[in-house]
């Protein structure tokens, strides 16, 4: 017999077999009886009208099925693909929201805009087949930038869309804040760009789709973060298939971090296809697709402004950002530079009036939505690098400053000026442990090292808050959600004990399979290995609103613990029964129910077999069978938060920076499992130290041309890019969440772009150097040494 | 047009048809349904698909199908510990001990890059090592935990070897 494995203890993961050993299954391993293969078509130009397609080379080539474009789709009456968010303006006009057609009509708009679907017997021919389409565009000037799109004279994307702005949206009291700055004894001023990111989970996206007439039933298997929503919003909304007849399968998925979160026309065009063709469909996408199709992220030019009092109290502070969308609006597109931005621009300080102006403007490039941390971490950027300029203009200490301004632990909860109120944290505390461990006492031993190499040293601070297990349905539809936002959980005991959970939460990466374990194994006392976690298919899986905003473990964990204390109610009816007692005198302990004050028990297994062998059972008052169901609609987001610490060098004769300390001290509720949270911190610091150091996504002006268009131009974060990190959590629980628990998946990419950038800051502040754009590649840096024609160091 | 090719796939004599311009990744994905060799670019630059030719690590999405005619070929499927056991090989315990892995797509090629590392210099250091990671892409784990399994694993390995 296995062992029961509680919360905060530390078992090795329950997926790793299959992954180790090459068992996996991942959607490009299925295989399908009579499966074609399918290749989209996709715009060479960032922008150009669609004048027409000549199938028929393509069409009479070896293998050639069928070529469906924009033209078939109209013909069939199909919808676009929707958009989950609506947002409004300052007086409440909606945003602009053109169609999104799942193949392009009349126009396309990005680079990668999906033309046409070839579908032959074997990729080879698809291939080939494709080569042959005769498409014939008319290329317009394309605009890319958020700065260029906005002017008058810009190429315009949609003729009803003025200025290519899909909303101008706005959050705070301006007045109050206008009415600071005139108060002001300082105002820091600061202007940045948050440079556009590809999200480049290691499996590229896939999706196969079959359709079966006999039961006149639909089966995606897709590469998705969210397989109900996906149902729910292709069948719906975009094919008319009724839900009961739609399977939507995600399985084993090689990472996601927002990327797999939407719903994409390949979905639709694929299962709309397998039904047209009669045969199952399978596409794969190759690395460079997967550059001009997946979903972007980031993407922002802003200015700020922060109001101080002659102690460098935060007065006020104001923030202009125009928010890329690219070509069209994704799932949670809108949603992203605002709803999940602006109300983080109170961080964790004290600041009392707060405005943000966001400008959400189209441009021909792929569309851009959410990626890890989506929204939180361009709030935390923008700020973070703030208080080190009004840091540094007023003279005061950068930890200092942060200190006078932060919330202290008594504060909480805390309501701040942008919406939302935080339940808990603790942020000096996570401050004053991440300055012993990162050893900054003896940072200046470490510089004057650096230094007799000709080396610049620089430490970079971040201290943050997020909001994240995305969630109250009611809160969100009131900022223009279109859908729900709670999770499900079903527990299913099996007549001899066993566990069966079924979760709308997906897995692919986070360690589902043995958190969730973990809190069925405590909650009801049975072994670890009793325990099976079933999710990612919408036949087995009641519901679910899938993962992404770190929300599994916070709405999808509390339903599991909800449906865990069912589970536990309804066995103490059983053994009330069985023991002939009171049920208020049953109690629930290690997995076993007794009377109270007595000897008298039935083990958890015990009250599984009658639940399921009912005679001698009162079927008038108690169902047979022990399995319960809970959604869970949590009251409030929850908020992690920390203190993250980077130092850096930088070398000054070829610009570049090594990042060679890093500490994390990071407020994340309860630890379940914390060997899973403490690789979730290093997977998540790691993605914002590449958007700091390395990663952009890079467009060409006028032609659309996307200029990093695969791993050989687009520079991830490798092995030898990265020092030992120190993660640490110093964590005060969510007081609303059932298990205390906040969330752990995006704070590390959430702290650490400012962090890096702070220190890369520091490192060159003595040349004058007083803001470097991300990344911080050695080409920057060392222009911008050579323009400050400052001496470079060294003997 | 097709040629036949002979090799030893992860010890089992094959023989096998195939076009001359398949790719061993698609070989072994494709026609022997191996498919726990992965492919995570198009660009060689990933990592994702390693496998073991000569006993050395080659990236099979770049190698063509005919290379490997004569020549013994281990994929992550043929990795194990003990002769005869279930066990799995060091490598692969040391990945699981020390949560080398999230999402697992990298996972085969990595596990297959480091034991090549291991074999190769059997007292890595931690710069070996990240150094000798360079050609494998991962995106979740932040490659720390990573490069404590593969220390660990190569400690291992050794150990093995000296019983
Ligand atoms: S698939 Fe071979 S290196 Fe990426
Ligand atoms: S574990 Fe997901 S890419 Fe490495």
């Amino acid at each position: 017999m296995g062992e029961v494995i509680g919360i905060g203890a530390a078992p090795k993961r329950k997926e790793d077999q299959r992954f180790l050993t090459g068992r996996g299954n991942y959607v490009s391993d299925i295989k399908r009886p009579g499966m074609t293969a399918g290749v989209f078509v996709r715009s060479p130009h960032g922008h150009a009208v669609l004048r027409g397609i000549d199938k028929s080379a393509a069409l009479a080539s070896p293998g050639v099925m069928a070529v469906l474009t924009g033209d078939d789709v109209k013909a069939d009456g199909l919808g676009g693909l929707p958009c989950g968010w609506g947002i409004s303006d300052a007086k409440g006009v909606p945003m602009k929201e053109p169609p999104f057609p799942m193949l392009a009509q009349g126009k396309v708009r990005f680079v990668g805009d999906m033309v046409a679907f070839v579908i032959a017997e074997t990729p080879e021919q698809a291939n080939a087949g494709a080569e042959l389409l005769n498409i014939d565009y008319e290329v317009l000037p394309s605009v890319v930038g958020v700065l260029e799109a906005v002017r008058p004279d810009a190429p315009q994307l949609f003729d009803d869309v003025p200025n290519n702005i899909c909303c101008d949206w706005e959050l705070g009291d301006k007045a109050a804040v206008e009415t600071a700055f005139k108060k002001a004894a300082h105002v820091a001023k600061l202007s940045l760009v948050n440079n556009r990111l590809i999200g480049n989970p290691m499996e590229p996206r896939a999706a196969i789709a079959e359709y079966e007439p006999g039961t006149d039933r639909f089966t995606l298997w897709t590469t998705s973060q969210f397989p109900h929503v996906v149902r729910f919003l292709m069948g719906a909304l975009v094919l008319n298939i009724p839900q009961h007849k739609l399977r939507v399968v995600a399985p084993d998925v090689g990472g996601g971090f927002g990327v797999k979160q939407f719903h994409y026309g390949e979905e639709a065009v694929i299962t709309w296809a397998a039904k047209r063709v009669h045969r199952p469909v399978k596409w794969v996408a190759s690395r460079s697709e997967g550059y001009v199709s997946d979903r972007h992220g980031r993407d922002h030019v802003t200015e700020a402004e922060l109001a101080l009092d002659e102690n460098g109290k935060f007065l006020a502070f104001r923030v202009n950002t125009l928010a890329n969308m690219g070509g069209y609006l994704s799932t949670f597109g809108p949603n992203i530079p605002t709803n999940l931005y602006a109300p983080l621009l109170g961080g964790v300080y004290t600041t009392p009036a707060i405005y943000c102006n966001v400008k959400v403007v189209f441009t021909n490039t792929v569309p851009v939505d959410a990626y890890r941390g989506a929204g939180r971490p361009e709030a935390t950027f923008v700020l973070e690098r703030m208080v080190d300029v009004a840091a540094s203009e007023m003279g005061i200490d950068r930890v200092e400053i942060r200190r006078r301004n932060m919330i202290p632990k008594e504060a909480y909860p805390y309501q701040t000026p942008v919406l939302v109120q935080y339940d808990s944290g603790d942020p000096m505390g996570c401050l004053d442990g991440a300055l012993v461990t990162a050893d900054v006492k003896n940072f200046g031993v470490r510089k004057a090292a650096s230094a007799s190499k000709g080396k610049f040293r620089g430490l970079g601070y971040s201290t943050y808050v997020e909001a994240c297990g995305l969630a109250p349905s009611r809160f969100a539809g009131r900022l223009g959600a279109r859908g729900g936002l709670y999770e499900s959980a079903t527990v299913r005991v099996h007549p001899t004990g066993q566990v069966t959970v079924m979760i709308g939460t997906h897995n692919h990466g986070q360690g589902h399979e043995t958190t969730f374990a973990q809190i069925v194994s405590d909650k009801l006392g049975v072994a670890f290995e009793n325990v099976d976690i079933v999710f990612g298919d919408t036949d087995r899986v009641q519901f679910g609103m899938g993962t992404y905003g770190s929300r599994s473990l916070v709405v999808g964990g509390a339903a599991l613990s909800k449906a865990t204390d069912k589970v536990i109610a309804k066995g103490k009816k059983i053994a009330s029964h069985l023991l002939e007692a009171a049920e208020v005198d049953i109690q629930f302990e290690s997995g076993k129910f007794s009377v109270a004050g007595t000897d008298r028990m039935k083990t958890f297994e015990e009250i599984a077999g009658a639940a399921y062998v009912p005679h001698n059972y009162p079927l008038e008052v108690l169902e047979p069978g022990l399995e319960e169901q809970a959604y869970y609609d949590p009251v409030n987001f929850t908020y992690p938060g920390g203190c993250h610490i980077a130092e850096v060098e930088v070398d000054p004769e070829t610009g570049t920076v090594t990042l060679v300390n890093y500490t994390a001290v990071d407020d994340v509720g309860t630890v379940i499992n914390p060997m899973i949270v403490e690789g979730q911190l290093h997977g998540g610091i790691v993605q914002g130290v590449g958007q700091a150091l390395f990663e952009n996504a890079v467009y060409d002006e006028g032609s659309g041309q996307l200029l990093s268009g695969s791993l050989m131009d687009y520079c991830m974060p490798r092995a030898d890019h990265l020092p030992m990190m120190k993660v640490a959590t110093h964590s005060t629980l969510c007081t609303h969440t059932p298990m205390g628990v906040k969330g752990c998946g995006e704070v590390g990419t959430i702290g650490s772009p400012a962090a890096v950038i702070n220190a890369v800051v520091d490192a060159l502040s003595h040349l004058g150097v007083t803001h470097v754009d991300m990344p911080a590649t050695p080409n920057r840096i060392w222009r911008l040494l050579q323009n400050a024609s400052l001496p470079v160091a060294a003997e | 047009m097709t040629v036949q090719i002979s090799f030893t796939l992860n010890g089992r004599p094959t023989t096998v048809e195939v076009e001359p311009a398949t790719l061993v990744a698609e070989l072994l994905r494709e026609q022997l349904n191996l498919t726990g060799t992965h492919i995570g670019c198009d660009t060689s630059q990933c990592g994702a698909c390693v496998v073991h030719l000569n006993g050395l690590p080659v990236k099979s999405c770049t190698l063509l199908a005919p290379a490997l005619d004569g020549a013994p070929l281990l994929t992550i499927e043929g990795l194990q510990g003990a002769p005869g056991s279930n066990q799995m090989h060091p490598m692969q315990e040391a990945f699981r001990e020390h949560h080398g892995l999230q999402c697992g797509f990298c996972t085969p090629g990595m596990l297959m890059t480091a034991i090549a590392l291991a074999t190769e210099k059997p007292d890595l250091t931690e710069a070996d090592v990240r150094h000798g990671l360079e050609g494998n892409i991962c995106r979740c784990t932040g490659y720390q935990n990573i490069v404590v399994s593969v220390m660990a694993g190569a400690a291992a390995m050794n150990a093995a070897k000296g019983e």
